[in-house]
């Protein structure tokens, strides 16, 4: 309990410092001005997302290779919390799109390939409520969890070809793009920040998954008895 | 040489039950029917109009189709307790998966090919002089829909929910086959007719993915 409160504390002082970089120590910039800065929460929470999704991936992978049930929590709880920092990539999106852009929304690569992914992991949540014996909920969810993963570049592929207007890739893009160096750290201290929380948030679902995983065993012994 | 054996025999088998009946083809034609004469009445059909929307909607029409034509392709073998006999009577699963997307492919690629005709006149699109393009682009997407639409129905055969679910996993999947085939099908209709082989190529990458993917992990979606 000590631990668990010492964590979260330790998660909101780096959330609250990332905060303090976004709003007082990075630079505005000079085309957008100040609604850039929403650039931190989008971003971090992005690349988040998409490391929670990741490691569903492996989860499931590991799942189906192993078949304890560990790693089948640790796929759905992946998945969950994936899920949450992506609806906060899919908000945040808009906010920042609708000053800069003068749209709220374009079908773009990235935007659509997010929108997509994001349906990809309700589905996989969904399903999950559908199949009522947990073994086979288990394995049938971390099967569709690969073919969901596997397909998510290829959306990117199909979408990014034929139609695009998000920023070109400014981490690691080509020549001439880039960030201020400053912005640069301190959007690399808040995917930090955000990976701690999604940490915190993974353990605590994981331990909510066990707990339930555990109930399960006992009501089915129960009825069996 | 023993998967070629008895993916053919299975194959055989597949479109025996089928071909008995007629069912799936039947219901499959007159749903897309269905489906393009209510398009109709969401935008002027006129010649330009139409070469600019055909492209999308036939191919919104075939995947709506196809994730409610792939939905028996488990239960029927489930409702008459086959599956089991089916696994323990061929050697490696993989085969069955093949004998069922073949099929499945050829269905589809069937009401395709009947509804493509139908389609050119009521829309005044012009097919013929791209006929054998249209085919190829035909042939791939739904080989595509098939694969992820085979595997899925195996998912979606054990869950609640199965008519729901299905469509629910299946058409986010396949966004990509969606895009592709769109971008292809639309250049084909064009009054300038072109081949946009980026999307052929792209399709390939598709059916190459997930048929490696159905080789790999096909096995586990058939455990008892």
């Amino acid at each position: 309990m000590a631990k668990h409160a010492l964590g979260s504390a330790v998660v909101v002082l780096l959330l609250v410092a990332a905060a303090y970089g976004a709003f007082f120590i990075a630079p505005t910039d000079v085309k957008q001005g100040l609604i850039y800065r929403i650039l931190f929460l989008h971003v971090s929470s992005a690349w988040t997302g998409l490391t929670a999704f990741f490691i569903c991936f492996v989860g499931n992978l590991m799942y189906v290779w192993r078949r304890a049930p560990q790693w089948d929590w640790l796929g759905t709880s992946a998945a969950e919390v994936g899920l949450a920092f992506t609806t906060v990539v899919l908000v945040t999106g808009p906010i920042w799109a609708h000053p800069v852009w003068g749209i709220w929304w374009t079908w773009d690569a990235r935007l659509t390939s997010t929108f997509v992914l994001w349906l990809l992991y309700v589905s996989y949540l969904l399903l999950r409520t559908l199949v009522e014996e947990p073994d086979r909920r288990a394995l049938f969810s971390a099967l569709f969890g690969i073919f969901a993963f596997l397909d998510v570049p290829l959306v990117f592929g199909s979408i990014r070809w034929w139609r695009t207007q998000h920023p070109q890739p400014v981490v690691m893009g080509g020549p001439g793009s880039g960030l201020d160096p400053t912005m640069w750290k301190v959007l690399f201290f808040s995917w930090m920040a955000m990976l701690a929380l999604m940490t915190l948030l993974l353990m605590a679902r994981y331990k909510l998954e066990a707990m339930r995983g555990d109930m399960e065993i006992v009501r089915r012994e129960a009825e069996a008895a | 040489m023993a998967l070629l054996s008895n993916t053919a025999v299975l194959l055989g088998k597949e479109l025996r039950t089928e071909f008995r009946s007629r069912e799936l083809l039947t219901t499959t034609v007159v749903f897309i029917l269905i489906v393009v004469v209510l398009f109709s009445f969401t935008f002027d059909p006129t010649s330009a109009e139409s070469r600019r929307f055909a492209g999308s909607l036939l191919w919104l029409a075939f995947l709506f189709a196809a994730s409610l034509m792939l939905q028996p392709c488990f239960l029927r073998e489930q409702n008459n307790d086959t599956l089991s006999a089916l696994r323990l009577s061929v050697g490696d699963p993989f085969a069955i998966f093949v004998a069922k997307l073949a099929a499945n492919t050829l269905f589809l690629l069937l009401t395709e090919l009947l509804m493509l005709p139908v389609f050119s006149i009521l829309f005044n699109v012009p097919i013929f002089p791209v006929f054998g393009r249209l085919v190829l682009v035909l042939f791939l997407g739904s080989l595509g829909v098939s694969i992820a639409g085979t595997a899925l129905s195996a998912v979606s055969a054990q869950a609640r929910m199965r008519e729901l679910l299905l469509p629910l996993l299946l058409l986010p999947l396949l966004t990509p086959v969606l895009v592709a085939s769109t971008q292809v099908t639309v250049g084909l209709l064009d009054a300038q007719p072109f081949m946009e082989w980026k999307g052929i190529e792209f399709l390939v990458v598709f059916d190459v993915v997930f048929l490696t993917a159905l080789w790999l992990f096909g096995e586990y979606l058939l455990e008892e």
